[in-house]
Order: structure tokens, then C-alpha cells, then sequence
């Protein structure tokens, strides 16, 4: 019977630390399954990738990411993976920025209906929300139809990268209002009476109290917000069948393309992609830094 | 009164927004025809019931639900003596498990499968192109939220003052942990369940490039229909979307 951590009194003040690891050797046993599960369909793609991204027939070299470079093909791919993952988080960063705000001051039933919406829709993604569009607004979606034939659009091209971005902005506001809302908690009401007796005026009172309190969790959301784009591939390859030229779309075809693969290109690609994810994520870090130094 | 109007509007339009296109696919899958009216002309269930006698689209449903439970299954016997090991016997663990978890969910979907489809395409694991591999990724997607559910349970209780008494009481280790432990991770789990299934059953990416055809899901027949009448592609992203709904709740129901 093992007795010696009987605490007196709530937690031991002093960490109970077996004697010898080896002692738990059964206990270890248990975490093997779990470890060798994590590194087969986890770790060992992600090094096989990173091996494989700087091997070609001649061997070790960066041929892969020159090549990449110097492709127009490819370079379009990033273009486009950027716009569209910049713009579709700063129009769904600010839609759930205004509508955050808002649920705020709206009474408590309406409020819960909004997250419960929120909830759902955020269900929507890949491909049933590639094709709940085109049914809505593809080229003979309902709306579509129903707008040319009060002549207000000529035509709106769904398959293009605005409605890339159409797309993706609707599976970024769900998760930016989820992300966004619990931060306003950091916002005292009180404050903004505060301002408005000292003879702020509204714009006033979110330039320089409201926005800067909330810059971090903006900041935040909106790094979440990029990567889930810049990575996103279901509902962009199932809008435009893998015709809309982008680097997740690029991958994907480099190994399971028809005509010929490439893995190790696709690897490299993966690696420039995982680069700017990090890059995205070290900025936010140092933004961050330097705005509790400032606040300070 | 002016600042109210606007809130409300506001909200009003951000629900709007979010249900129209939902609520537009529902209408379509329950029109026979909708041409450029407002509403459509009538209303049936008839693209439901050619869907429900799809035996094409039974058979994917079913092979969905079959790996999406095989995993949760697997996962569940994996992760949740793999936490309370960590928890109980090395606690130190705790902080590499939690960024070794965070690496399935920050990196792609696309850039594993490059490698997986290389790693699993030949060799002594030959599993590219069935149910196997989708279960080792599946199970990868599940497992930040399930340990992180765990871990939460099981930080909200003493663990060892717990398992102290129960020795005391003349519990082996095991038998401590199925009768006083588990029942209390009983609810975390059931709710980060719930969620990893919805993840799971909205799973295309691993599910087209790394079983494609040789092991059609849910999702990869719903893309494969592509050419079909719109109607009846709405009425499985209906069918899809209603089910995740249940999911959704019955999530929220355990998470109270």
C-alpha cells in the first residue's frame, strides 16, 4: 500500500516526486500507444517533409525552393494564397469585430440565439459550403438569378478569386466573433462613461481606449484567422475543381495530380508554406512584446 | 435609443449574413424547381427521398460514420490512459504533451498528407487507400481537443488525493482509476467527443488525397456529385449539416 503522499492539508507543499523514474515503468508502458501513434501520422511526415524538401535526383541541394522561386506558376500560387488569406480575415476580422461589439449591448435572449448561430455555422466549411454558394450565388444560383433579373448585376463571378474570398470570409466570421467576443470582457463600461464626461466622442473614446485595450486579442484573432486560410483547401479546390491557383492547391496536385508527381517540390512548397505561418506567428509575438513594454 | 437601433441592426445583419446561405441550400433541397423568384415554386421532400435510397450515398455515410467511430474508439482507449499517466505518474510531462499536441492542429492538412502518402504508399505499411490511414490521421485531428478536455477534467479534481484514498481503501492502481477517476472525466470526454466527431465527419482533405475513390467518405462523394442536379447536392449538404447540428448540441448539452 503506498502511503507516502498522503497530504494533511489541500496540496503538498512540497511536489510528491517518485524516487526513481524507473519505478513507473508500467505506467510509461500506457503513454506508447499514444507517443507512436503521435509520431507515425504526425512527426514523421512533418520530417519527412522537411528532409525531402532539399533532395533531388542530384541529391542534397535547394534546387526545389529555387525553382519555386524563380516560377512565375508558383509565385502567382503565393500571390494569390496571400490576398486572399489577408483579405478574408481583415473583412471577417472587422464584421466580427462590429458585430462583437454589438452582441454586447443586445439583450441577453438575442445574444444566445447569435452564439448559437455562430456555433452552427461554423460547421459550415469545405465542401457543402463551397456548394451552398454556388447554389446561392453561382452561375445560376438563386440570388444570382433573381439580381440579374432586376438588372442590378451584370454577372457575379463566383469562380474567381473574389469569390475565393466571398468564401472564405463566411467561414472566418463564425470564428472571429467566437474568438473575438469573450475579449470585450477586458473592456469596463465604465470607461467609456469616463470618456464621454471628460468630452470624449465615440470615435474618440475606441481610438484611443477601446481598440488599443482590445489590439492583442485583434492581433491574435487575426493571425488564427490567416493560418486558417493560407491552409484552407477544401472549399477553394471544390469551388473551382483545384483550378484557382493556390499553394495549398499546388501541393495537393504535386502528389496526387493525374499527369505527373513531384513530391519532393511539394515538399518544399509545404516548407514555404509552414515558413510563412511561422513568420505570421513570430510578428504577432513581437507586436505583442512591444505593446505590454509600451503599455507599460 | 439611436445607439440601441444600431446595435440591433447590427446584430441583425450579422445573422444575416451568417444564415442566408444556409437557409437558401434548405430551400433549394426542398424545391423541385427555382428559377428567378424570390421563393421557389413547390415545396417537396422528393430530393430527400432519392437521397435516402442512394445506395451510393448510404454506403459513403456509412463508411464515414464507421472510420469517424473507429477512431473516436481508438482514441479514446489511447488518450485517456495516456493523460491520467501523465497526470498522475509524470506531471512534468504535462507541458511537452501540450505543444506536442498543438503540432496536427497548426500544420496543414495538405503538408501531412505529403508525407504521409510517401511514407504509407509503399513499405512495410502499405495503408494508402484505406480506412487505416484515415484513422491514424483522424486521430491526430481529434487528439488536441480530447486532451485538452482531459486535461481540464482532470486538473478540476485531486487526482492523487483520489487515488491516495482509494489505495487506502484497498484499490489496485486500475481498478482506482476505472471506479474513481473515470467517472469523473465521464462528461469532459463525451463533450470533446461530440466536437472531434463533427471535425472528423468535415474531414476532405486527408479523406480525398489519401483514400480518394478506394474508400469514398461523406465528403468526397458530396464533391463527387458536383455534376448532379443541384437540388440534390443541397439535400446532402443538408443531410450533412443537420447531422453535425446534432453533434453541435449534444456537444453543448455534455459541456454544461
Amino acid at each position: 500500500m503506498k502511503t507516502t503522499s498522503l497530504p494533511l492539508a489541500g496540496k503538498p507543499a512540497v511536489p510528491v516526486r517518485p524516487r526513481s523514474r524507473l519505478r513507473h515503468w508500467p505506467a510509461a508502458l500506457l503513454l506508447l500507444p499514444f507517443f507512436a501513434m503521435l509520431i507515425l501520422f504526425s512527426l514523421a511526415p512533418m520530417v519527412w517533409v522537411l528532409v525531402n524538401s532539399v533532395h533531388t535526383e542530384q541529391g542534397l541541394s535547394l534546387a526545389n525552393y529555387n525553382d519555386i522561386l524563380s516560377s512565375p506558376f508558383y509565385r502567382q500560387a503565393f500571390d494569390n494564397s496571400l490576398r486572399i488569406s489577408v483579405w478574408s480575415s481583415v473583412i471577417g476580422l472587422v464584421i466580427s469585430l462590429l458585430g462583437a461589439a454589438s452582441l454586447r449591448r443586445v439583450s441577453g435572449r438575442l445574444r444566445r440565439l447569435v452564439v448559437s448561430i455562430t456555433n452552427m455555422t461554423s460547421n459550415l466549411t469545405g465542401v457543402p459550403l463551397a456548394f451552398a454558394f454556388i447554389i446561392l450565388v453561382g452561375t445560376n444560383g438563386a440570388l444570382t438569378l433573381l439580381l440579374r433579373q432586376w438588372g442590378l448585376i451584370e454577372d457575379f463571378r463566383l469562380y474567381s478569386s473574389n469569390g475565393v474570398i466571398l468564401i472564405y470570409t463566411y467561414f472566418q466570421i463564425p470564428l472571429g466573433v467566437l474568438l473575438l467576443y469573450p475579449a470585450f470582457d477586458s473592456l469596463d463600461d465604465d470607461w467609456q462613461a469616463a470618456a464621454s464626461l471628460l468630452g470624449a466622442r465615440l470615435w474618440q473614446y475606441w481610438r484611443y481606449v477601446g481598440l488599443p485595450v482590445l489590439a492583442p486579442a485583434i492581433l491574435g484573432t487575426f493571425i488564427l484567422l490567416f493560418a486558417n486560410a493560407i491552409g484552407a483547401y477544401a472549399s477553394a479546390y471544390a469551388l473551382t475543381q483545384g483550378n484557382f491557383n493556390l499553394i495549398t492547391v499546388r501541393i495537393a496536385s504535386l502528389v496526387s495530380g493525374d499527369i505527373f508527381l513531384e513530391p519532393n517540390m511539394a515538399a518544399a512548397l509545404s516548407v514555404l508554406l509552414m515558413l510563412m505561418l511561422l513568420l505570421v506567428t513570430a510578428v504577432n509575438q513581437w507586436l505583442l512584446k512591444k505593446g505590454a513594454r509600451h503599455a507599460r | 435609443m439611436r445607439a440601441e437601433l444600431y446595435h440591433r441592426s447590427v446584430v441583425a445583419v450579422l445573422i444575416l449574413l451568417l444564415t442566408v446561405p444556409v437557409l437558401a441550400t434548405l430551400l433549394y433541397s426542398l424545391s423541385e424547381h427555382w428559377g428567378a423568384t424570390i421563393l421557389p415554386d413547390d415545396l417537396s421532400l422528393s430530393w430527400y427521398l432519392q437521397l435516402w435510397q442512394d445506395s451510393a450515398f448510404l454506403a459513403a455515410f456509412g463508411r464515414s460514420l464507421a472510420v469517424c467511430l473507429g477512431t473516436l474508439l481508438l482514441a479514446t482507449l489511447i488518450i485517456v490512459p495516456a493523460v491520467f499517466v501523465v497526470f498522475y505518474r509524470f506531471p512534468g510531462l504535462d507541458k511537452l504533451m501540450n505543444a506536442l499536441i498543438l503540432i496536427p492542429f497548426a500544420v496543414p492538412p495538405v503538408v501531412t498528407s505529403v508525407g504521409l502518402l510517401n511514407i504509407y504508399a509503399d513499405g512495410p505499411l502499405n495503408i494508402t487507400g484505406t480506412p487505416w490511414i484515415l484513422v491514424g490521421c483522424y486521430f491526430t485531428i481529434a487528439l488536441p481537443f480530447m486532451y485538452r478536455s482531459l486535461a481540464n477534467s482532470l486538473a478540476s479534481i485531486n487526482v492523487r488525493d483520489l487515488m491516495d484514498a482509494a489505495h487506502l481503501l484497498g484499490a489496485s492502481t486500475p481498478v482506482a482509476f476505472l471506479r474513481v477517476i473515470l467517472p469523473n472525466l465521464r462528461k469532459g470526454l463525451m463533450a470533446s467527443l461530440f466536437l472531434a466527431f463533427s471535425f472528423l465527419l468535415g474531414d476532405f482533405v486527408f479523406a480525398n488525397l489519401l483514400a480518394g475513390s478506394h474508400y469514398e467518405t461523406l465528403q468526397v462523394y458530396l464533391y463527387n456529385m458536383r455534376q448532379t442536379s443541384g437540388h440534390f447536392t443541397s439535400a446532402i449538404v443538408m443531410s450533412y449539416f443537420l447531422f453535425t447540428l446534432f453533434l453541435t448540441w449534444l456537444t453543448a448539452r455534455f459541456s454544461k
